[in-house]
């Protein structure tokens, strides 16, 4: 027979970006601990509310499989003496199986008779099994853990109720004082307590006690209900998905209802509208077909439509009071200029252990700066870069950010436009924290894209000469987000400049200008570009490109992210060719054995009169023409010429003992190799390649 | 709709209620302070073995909110109606939730919920979990288990409800304003609070010492460990109210540099977590005379010995 089992954990609310993620963890350790107990089922149903984390588990087998086993013990030379009776060692071993010796048989194992007892264990009743989901429920992890009462037990909240029903009958187990029982809870106000006749009729029951408990049909209620409310009014409404979310794990009996505010209050700029329904209060704000923003809101109760126009009059009472306060910050904000917001930028900490913001803004317009003219910029952007970063953080010291801090940035460009900025440098200001997160959208402008690279660039350098290093998942400033934001920008951009030194030309200008932090910035360089390569690795993991091509590439002498990604994809692209193998096997001689000498860079000059055969020359004369121009080109013309060295290499090896026991011959060899190596360092370490045979 | 219950009668109700639920009422704490929470009948009380049930309202001062009593919703000072149970009770949702009807709030006829609010005071060393209630979209009341209070882990966990006396009248009456609120007998919100407002908003920005006030909070908080080291825990405690006071007014006056800031915080938060160590210890010499349980009490002081 087919078993059917429910199991409900009541709780007090949980937070709704909990329940989701709570609910799938639960049919995993579920699925995994009925796995791990030998119990075939075929299906697991989820239901999730703000009180409730429930599986329904259908088709469950009757008992675990028995299991035929054949347990081998101690050879028969050592299960009997001389006289066949029975050891010690026998004796044991079959006590230990659970059972005498009588049972023991021979089998023959490489030519040796070993002593064997047959065993048969019956599988457990499925019944004797789940009381185990006991521990399921006390494995769960949440984000935020909490006690309560007297226990030390920790959990998301506390636990009200646990429903355990097998079919008809409860399985009993107890979690604190809460012991399982078949009675479940409806709606906190129009519902009542219902005691469960059998697993399967859960939902139904609980439909009755007005609770929707399968979380996806009460989202398909609630965009029924709005999308109605919609089509009466001619309205759009964007559902966007994570607010949708969300609201539908605050309730369990959802009414859509419409609310008003007054049509004044679309002075407002509509951002600030927007995160006030949407971020404050979970409402959906309402436009009309052409995307307008109107003076009405759309919300969901948890409850029915009783009475609901108390619940219309509060809310929009509530809404009322935050938008008075927005449009009071609005107009207060422009009583002053944006000279008047910088200047109190100056006691404003960016960090403690670094700086204030307006030094911050000093450093950035050093950095923009270089970056501007490095990547070529017109004369016109420049001088919008250099405003922008005079003035990109004023907002963060404006009423309406203090108060609504999500639209740092966003109020920046409004209030600069209203202070006649240009629209380029109002643009640059909103699009400096771009991109928000790992993928949100990069900055559009130039000036904006420079802007964000600037003030990440800084944040990363000051944040490791301070000595506050992300390490492991410990990154409370979120510098790798920025170091992948500035990697995604360069790419999109297709911005090509050398990181190592640029990070050093900007310190000696900051140096200069006086600018720099009393931090010792420079002792950060390779930190700083290894920190960014990390990030590279990454971003061509993203992209698909082989482990061990991103690992070679992000792991060689300089750091270009430009080049660093074609490297990359080019690798990639030539991984399966007939000849790469051959070609990075060549390559990595030269870098292997390279490693053998250590020379400066003034000091690499090969010297023809001490070659030995005719394959040093040849190969001395294949490097210098592949040397030429050889860091101005592109990642693929590079590897053009590299692969291009593969035979005279060969030979080379072939004709030449490069350690020869004169220091003369052999550090000119070395010098020859270290010539190409330096080359084939360029792309990356191709000595990690994994090239298959 | 609701039956427009005046301040003082929505104070007699609640206060009625929550002695009946086995609170005591306590009344407000003579020293400033930001919030309920600071009394010492919640902050030092929820520290500890000892179960703790009280119920009191508490004028909250918090100088930096303050606007001249210009705004409908913003005040210098507003009064918080702090309930207290520790070990918290299995039903304390329920019990709450019965409090708003006896306020005349049929949840039927309103939309209440739950929303996540992690309730964090870094100054003085406490974090919490749970919730702001939401009635019909306004935060009403903050409901929280303590997780930690004065850097020392709950055990047993004190739960606290804090109603915002204000706001849960203004909804009751039905007014905009807090100041056209009846506070009793007529007399209006704004007829008692109006001129304190505009004149606490005032000193607080624009007339208050500072260099009065900087050497205070230095005095208050040498005072503060001078106590703390005679085992003065309860004097100690409200020289560390006083200096969180003068922090805030300090800070209203825009007087601390953001930098300083971090400073002064975490010179409260020292004083926070010293005086919660010496109340715990100071109830220890007394035997933790609240735990009724002979046999538990007897445990718990046994244990102690073995730690030392």
């Amino acid at each position: 027979m087919a078993n059917n089992f429910l199991l409900e954990i009541g709780l007090e609310e949980i937070p709704a970006h909990v329940v989701t993620p709570s609910i799938n963890q639960f049919k995993k350790r579920a699925s995994d601990f009925l796995k791990k107990q030998r119990i075939s089922f075929k299906a697991i149903k989820t239901f999730s509310t703000p009180r409730r984390l429930t599986l329904y588990i259908t088709g469950l087998a009757d008992k675990q499989p028995d299991i035929d086993q054949s347990v081998k013990g101690p050879a028969k030379k050592i299960a009997q003496d001389a006289d066949g009776n029975w050891t010690k060692a026998a004796i044991g071993f079959s006590r230990g199986q659970g059972a005498t010796p009588d049972d023991i048989t021979f089998k023959d194992v490489k030519g040796t008779q070993y002593v064997f007892v047959e065993k048969h264990i019956a599988g457990k009743p499925v019944e004797e099994i789940l009381p185990g989901m006991k521990k399921v429920i006390t494995a769960m992890t949440f984000p935020t853990m909490m006690k309560w009462g007297s226990y030390s037990f920790e959990y998301v909240r506390p636990i009200k109720w646990l429903v355990a029903l097998l079919n008809d009958t409860v399985i009993p187990f107890s979690i604190l004082d809460v012991t399982t029982d078949r009675v479940t809870s409806g709606h906190r106000f129009l519902g009542k307590d219902v005691s469960l006749a059998n697993a399967d009729e859960y939902e139904e029951k609980l439909t009755e006690q007005f609770v929707i408990a399968d979380a996806a049909k009460r989202k398909e209620i609630i965009t029924k209900q709005i999308n109605k409310i919609a089509a009466d009014h001619n309205w759009k409404i964007n559902l966007d998905p994570d607010l949708l979310e969300e609201v539908n794990n605050l309730v369990e009996w959802p009414t859509a209802f419409e609310g008003n505010f007054d049509d004044k209050y679309l002075t407002i700029p509509d951002e600030v509208l927007i995160t006030s329904m949407k971020d404050h209060q979970r409402f959906f704000y309402v436009t009309d077909q052409e995307g307008s923003l109107l003076p009405n809101f759309v919300s969901v109760r948890n409850g029915n439509d009783y009475d609901i126009q108390n619940v219309v009059a509060g809310n929009e009472k509530v809404l009322t009071a935050r938008l008075e306060d927005a449009m009071f910050f609005y107009q207060e904000d422009q009583k002053k200029t944006i000279a008047d917001y910088v200047e109190r930028l100056k006691k404003v900490s960016f960090h403690d252990k670094i700086s204030t913001m307006y030094e911050k803004m000093q450093r950035v317009q050093v950095i923009s700066g270089y970056l501007g003219k490095l990547i070529g910029l017109s004369d016109n952007e420049l001088k919008d870069l250099k405003r922008a970063a005079q003035i990109y953080k004023f907002d963060l010291v404006t009423g309406m950010v203090g108060e609504f801090a999500e639209l740092q940035g966003i109020m920046g460009e409004k209030y600069a436009l209203l202070n006649h900025e240009s629209p380029v440098v109002a643009k640059a200001i909103a699009e400096h924290y771009m991109p928000i997160s790992a993928n949100g959208d990069l900055p559009q402008s130039a000036v904006g894209a420079v802007l964000a690279i600037a003030d990440k660039l800084d944040s990363i350098l000051t944040f490791f000469a301070a000595g506050m290093v992300p390490s492991g998942s410990n990154d409370p400033y979120a510098l790798r987000r920025q170091a992948t934001g500035i990697v995604r920008i360069v790419a999109e951009k297709n911005w090509n400049f050398d990181l190592g030194s640029t990070l050093d030309q900007i310190i000696q200008l900051q140096n200069q200008e006086n600018v720099a932090p009393k931090l010792d910035q420079a002792a950060q360089i390779d930190a700083v570009s290894n920190f960014v390569k990390d990030r590279i690795k990454q971003y061509l993991d993203d992209l698909g490109i082989r482990y061990d091509i991103s690992d070679a590439v992000t792991t060689g002498s300089h750091t270009n992210i430009l080049f660093n990604i074609a490297s990359g994809k080019m690798l990639q692209s030539h991984k399966d060719d007939d000849n790469f193998k051959a070609i990075i096997e060549s390559l990595t001689r030269v870098l292997r054995i390279s490693q053998k000498g250590s020379f400066k860079d003034d000091d690499l000059t090969v010297d023809p009169s001490l070659f030995e055969n005719d394959s040093e020359k040849a190969l001395n004369k294949v490097v210098s023409t592949a040397a030429n121009d050889y860091d101005s080109l592109n990642a693929e013309q590079d590897f053009d010429r590299l692969a291009s060295l593969e035979n005279p290499i060969n030979d080379y090896f072939d004709a030449t003992m490069i350690m020869a026991k004169d220091d003369a011959l052999k550090n000119n060899r070395l010098r020859q190799l270290t010539i190409i190596s330096k080359m084939i360092l360029l792309i990356g370490d191709l000595d990690k390649l994994v090239v298959k045979g | 709709m609701t039956e427009k219950l005046s301040v003082q009668e929505i104070i007699l109700r609640l206060q009625q209620y929550w002695a009946a639920q086995g609170c005591m009422l306590m009344q407000a704490y003579d020293t400033e302070k930001g919030a309920g929470t600071m009394s010492p009948y919640t902050f030092l009380r929820s520290i500890g073995p000892e179960p703790w049930n009280a119920a009191y309202v508490e004028p909250s001062r918090r100088p930096a909110d303050g606007r001249y009593g210009e705004n409908p919703n913003r005040l210098y000072q507003h009064h918080q109606f702090q309930v207290i149970m520790k070990p918290s009770p299995e039903n304390i949702q329920e019990l709450y939730l019965n409090s708003l009807k006896e306020l005349g709030i049929n949840p039927l006829e309103h939309d209440i919920r739950f929303v996540e609010d992690n309730w964090e005071n870094p100054s003085m060393g406490c974090a919490g979990v749970g919730w702001e209630v939401w009635l019909d979209g306004m935060e009403i009341t903050q409901f929280t288990y303590f997780q930690i209070v004065g850097g020392l882990e709950m055990d047993p966990v004190a739960s606290e409800i804090t109603y915002g006396l204000e706001r849960l009248s203004s909804y009751i009456q039905n007014v905009n304003s807090v100041f056209d609120l009846e506070w009793g007998d007529g007399v209006l919100y704004g007829d008692i609070f109006k001129e304190p407002e505009y004149e606490h908003s005032k000193y607080s920005f624009e007339v208050s010492d500072q260099e009065m006030l900087f050497n205070f909070f230095n005095d208050y908080e040498r005072e503060a460990k001078r106590l703390l080291k005679q085992r003065l825990v309860h004097p100690a405690y409200d020289y560390i109210l006083k200096c969180s006071h003068t922090f805030n007014l300090l800070d209203a006056r825009g007087a601390v540099s953001v930098t300083e800031r971090a400073g002064y915080l975490s010179r409260i938060r020292y004083l926070a977590r010293w005086v919660a160590k010496e109340f715990v210890a100071a109830r220890k010499r007394r035997g933790f005379p609240l735990i009724k349980d002979e046999k538990k009490r007897q445990e718990l002081l046994k244990d102690d010995k073995e730690e030392k």
